[in-house]
C-alpha cells in the first residue's frame, strides 16, 4: 500500500513538473518589423492599430517586439520594444501599458531611412524568437515588401527560419507595380519561396487590416 | 485479368475451359459430400452447444447476480429502514420524555383548576338563612280557641311582619342568586384553562398517534424486507430508480451551481498559479487550481455532512466517538469558511481584473472611458463576493443526493446489469437454435451444385438394388 501511494505522488510530482517545464511551449512570440523606408514611414498609425490589436491579444507567458526596418537591420538598437509578459495577468496589463507608451513615443518622432533591410530584420527577429523559446513563433512585417540594400550591405544567404510564420501586412503596391502587376506578384512570390525555403511553417499575407487582422496570430 | 486466365486450361477457348473446371468442382464436391456434411453439421453443432453453454452460463450468472442484488439491497434497505425506525422511536421517546416531564406540572394545575371549581361550585350550592320561624308562630295562633278581635289582630301583626320578612328573604334570596352567579362567571377562566389543558394533552397523544403509526408502517416495511417477500423488493428497487432520477437531477442542479463557482475563480486563480502554465496541451494549470479549489469545498462539506451524522459513506466518521466527531465537524466547517472567504476574495480579485483589462482594451482602442455610475457598478462586485462566499455552502450539501446516487446506483445498475445477461443469454439462445435448424439448409445449399451426379447416384443404386416385387416382400416377410 504505502508503495503504491509512493508511486502514485511520484507519478502525480513528474506530471506536475513536467507542466511547469513545458509553459513557454504554449505561449506565443511575435516579433513585428515596421518599414520606415521612404514614403511608408507614413503608414505608422496603421502600424501602431496592429501593435495595439497585438497587445490585446496577446496572453500573460507572450513575448512582443517591435523593430523598425533600416538600412541595415540586423541590430538589436533597432528593437523599439520588447516584452515578455508576466504570468500574472496584473503585472502583463501593466506591462502592455508601458509597451503602448513606448511605441507611441517612438511613432512621434519617427524618421524615414534611405534604404529597406527586410532580410536583416527577418534574421535579427528569429534570433529573437529562439531565444524566448515560445510554442509559436511570428514574425509580422510591415512592409511594402520591397527590399532596398545600400552599398556593402550583403544578404544574398540563405537564412533560418525554421519553425516561423511569417505574416506580411499592408504590403502596398507601388508606382511600378500598379503599371505592370507582375512585377508585385513576383515580389511576393520571390518572399513567399525565400522564407519556405528558409524553413517557415506558414507565409500568410493581410492587406485587409479592418476584417483580417485575426490571421495574424495562430490560434492555439 | 491474367490471373483469372491462369485458371484456364485451354486459354484460348474460355467456354470449354470453364465447363471443364466447373466439371472438376463438381465433382471434387460430390467426393467431398459427406465429410463436407459432416464438417457443417460439427459447425453448426459446435455453434449451436457453445451459445448453448454461454447462454446458460449467463442466465445462471443474472440468477446469482439477482440474488447478490436483491441481498444487497435489501440489507441496504433493512439497515435504513432501521435507522428510520430507530430515529422515529427516539423522536417518540422524546415527545414521551418532554410531555411526561410536565405531565406533573399540568397535573397540578388541573388539579388546582378543578379544586377552584369545585368551591366554586360548593359556593354556588350555599342556601341562604332561613327566614324566622314563623310558621311555628302562625301554627300556635290557629291553636287559640276562643275567638275575637285579638287573634284576628295576631294574624294581621303576622300578616305584616311575614310580608315584611318575606321581602326581606326574597331580596336575600335574589342578592345569593347574584352572588352565585358572579361566582360561576368567575369560573369560566378556569373551565376555559381546564379546557386548554385538555386540548393540549390531546393534542400531544394524537401526535404520539401519528408516530406510532408511522413506526407501524416502518415496522410493516421492515417485516417484508426480513421476509424477502418480492413485492417489498420490487417496491425498494422502483424506489431505487426514482431515487437515482432525482438525485441525478439534484447533482446536474448542483453540477451548474459548481460550474458558475468555476467560472468565478478560474481567472484570479491565474494571478496566484500564472496564467501561462499549462497541465496539458488545453488544459490550464490555473483552470485545474480552480477546479481543485471547487472539489476541496465540496470534500469538506461532504466531511461536515458526515460529521453531522446527515450522510453516511465513511463509516468510519460515523463510528468515531463523539468528541472525534465534534472535532472533524469543527475543522471541516473552518476549512469551508476559510475556502468561502477565499473565493469571495477571488470574486473581488476577479472584478479588479476585469476592469483593469476593460480600461487597457479602452486604452488601445483610444475610446473614451465610460461615466461612472456610482454604487450601482459596485453592484455586480458585491453579487460576485457574496455569491463566492455562498456557493461553497451549497456546494456543500450535494453530499446528500451523492449519497443517495451511491446507494442508489448501486441496484440500479445491478437490475440493469442482470436484464443486459438475460437479454443476451436469450439472444444466444435464439442463435442457437437458429444454427440448429441451419444445418439443414446449409447441407441442401450445398448439394444444390451436384444435383447431376447425385441423380446419377441414385440411379445407379436404384439399378443395382431394385425394388422387392410385392410377391417377395410378402414371403420375405412371413420367413
Amino acid at each position: 500500500m504505502k508503495r503504491y501511494l509512493l508511486f502514485m505522488i511520484m507519478v502525480l510530482g513528474s506530471l506536475f513538473v513536467s507542466a511547469c517545464g513545458d509553459s513557454r511551449i504554449h505561449s506565443q512570440g511575435v516579433y513585428m518589423l515596421v518599414d520606415t523606408s521612404g514614403t511608408y514611414a507614413q503608414e505608422m498609425s496603421k502600424a501602431s492599430k496592429i501593435i495595439n490589436y497585438l497587445l490585446a491579444t496577446l496572453n500573460p507567458g507572450d513575448s512582443l517586439a517591435v523593430a523598425k526596418v533600416e538600412t541595415r537591420s540586423f541590430t538589436e538598437k533597432d528593437i523599439i520594444a520588447k516584452v515578455t509578459f508576466d504570468k500574472r495577468p496584473s503585472q502583463a496589463t501593466q506591462q502592455k501599458r508601458v509597451f503602448k507608451a513606448k511605441i507611441e513615443e517612438f511613432a512621434k518622432g519617427i524618421k524615414g531611412s534611405a534604404y529597406t533591410d527586410i532580410t536583416g530584420g527577418l534574421i535579427q527577429g528569429a534570433e529573437y524568437l529562439n531565444e524566448t523559446k515560445a510554442g509559436i513563433k511570428t514574425i509580422v512585417i510591415f512592409s511594402d515588401m520591397q527590399e532596398e540594400l545600400g552599398k556593402g550591405t550583403v544578404r544574398d544567404f540563405p537564412i533560418k527560419l525554421d519553425g516561423i510564420r511569417i505574416v506580411a501586412l499592408n504590403v502596398t503596391k507601388l508606382h511600378t507595380d500598379n503599371a505592370d502587376p507582375r512585377i508585385y506578384i513576383d515580389r511576393l512570390a520571390r518572399w513567399e519561396t525565400r522564407v519556405r525555403k528558409a524553413g517557415a511553417t506558414e507565409w500568410v499575407m493581410v492587406n485587409d487590416l479592418e476584417n483580417n487582422m485575426e490571421s495574424i496570430l495562430k490560434t492555439r | 485479368m491474367s490471373d483469372w486466365h491462369s485458371w484456364l486450361f485451354w486459354p484460348d477457348s474460355v467456354a470449354l475451359s470453364v465447363l471443364a473446371l466447373a466439371i472438376l468442382v463438381i465433382l471434387f464436391m460430390y467426393a467431398a459430400r459427406n465429410p463436407m456434411h459432416g464438417v457443417i453439421h460439427s459447425v453448426c453443432n459446435l455453434v449451436t452447444q457453445s451459445t448453448r453453454f454461454i447462454s446458460r452460463w449467463l442466465f445462471l450468472s443474472a440468477d446469482n447476480l439477482r440474488l447478490r442484488n436483491q441481498s444487497v439491497l435489501l440489507a441496504h434497505s433493512q439497515e435504513s429502514a432501521a435507522t428510520l425506525i430507530d430515529r422515529e422511536f427516539e423522536r417518540v421517546t422524546n415527545i414521551i420524555r418532554k410531555d411526561m416531564q410536565e405531565f406533573p406540572a399540568l397535573q397540578r394545575k388541573l388539579m388546582e383548576e378543578v379544586t377552584r371549581i369545585e368551591d366554586d361550585y360548593r359556593k354556588c350550592g350555599e342556601v341562604p338563612a332561613p327566614p324566622p320561624e314563623w310558621v311555628s308562630a302562625l301554627e300556635s295562633v290557629s291553636q287559640i280557641k276562643s275567638g275575637g278581635d285579638i287573634p284576628r289582630k295576631l294574624l294581621e301583626d303576622i300578616n305584616k311582619s311575614i310580608q315584611k320578612i318575606h321581602d326581606k328573604t326574597v331580596a336575600e334570596f335574589r342578592r345569593s342568586y347574584e352572588e352565585r352567579h358572579k361566582i360561576l362567571k368567575g369560573a369560566q377562566p378556569s373551565w376555559r384553562s381546564v379546557e386548554k389543558l385538555i386540548g393540549e394533552m390531546d393534542k400531544k397523544m394524537v401526535s404520539l398517534n401519528t408516530n406510532a403509526k408511522q413506526i407501524d408502517g416502518h415496522m410493516a416495511k421492515f417485516e417484508g424486507i426480513r421476509a424477502k417477500d418480492s413485492k417489498t423488493e420490487h417496491a425498494l428497487t422502483t424506489s431505487a430508480f426514482v431515487q437515482l432520477a432525482i438525485s441525478a437531477l439534484v447533482m446536474v442542479i448542483a453540477m451548474g451551481g459548481a460550474f458558475i463557482n468555476y467560472k468565478l475563480i478560474a481567472l484570479p486563480m491565474s494571478e496566484m498559479v500564472g496564467a501561462s502554465d499549462y497541465i496539458t496541451d488545453n488544459l490550464k494549470t490555473s483552470d485545474v487550481a480552480a477546479l481543485v479549489i471547487i472539489l476541496m469545498e465540496a470534500s469538506m462539506g461532504l466531511f461536515l455532512l458526515e460529521s453531522l451524522r446527515i450522510t453516511q459513506l465513511f463509516p468510519k466518521i460515523a463510528s468515531m466517538d463523539d468528541r472525534m466527531r465534534h472535532r472533524l465537524m469543527l475543522a471541516s466547517l473552518i476549512f469551508l469558511v476559510i475556502l468561502a472567504a477565499i473565493e469571495s476574495s477571488l470574486a473581488l480579485m476577479r472584478d479588479i481584473l476585469i476592469a483593469d483589462k476593460a480600461s487597457l482594451m479602452r486604452d488601445l482602442a483610444s475610446s473614451v472611458p465610460p461615466i461612472s455610475e456610482g454604487w450601482i457598478t459596485n453592484i455586480p462586485m458585491a453579487g460576485q463576493m457574496i455569491m463566492g462566499f455562498v456557493l461553497p455552502f451549497a456546494l456543500a450539501f450535494v453530499a446528500i443526493p451523492l449519497e443517495s446516487v451511491v446507494h442508489s446506483l448501486r441496484t440500479v445498475i445491478g437490475v440493469l446489469l442482470v436484464q443486459a445477461m438475460r437479454g443476451l443469454g436469450f439472444a444466444l439462445r435464439f442463435i442457437g437454435v437458429v444454427f440448429r435448424r441451419f444445418a439443414k439448409v446449409f447441407e441442401l445449399a450445398y448439394d444444390i451444385p451436384i444435383v447431376i451426379p447425385l441423380m446419377i447416384e441414385s440411379w445407379v443404386k436404384a439399378l443395382r438394388n431394385p425394388p422387392p416385387v410385392q410377391g417377395q416382400a410378402k414371403q420375405r416377410a412371413i420367413s
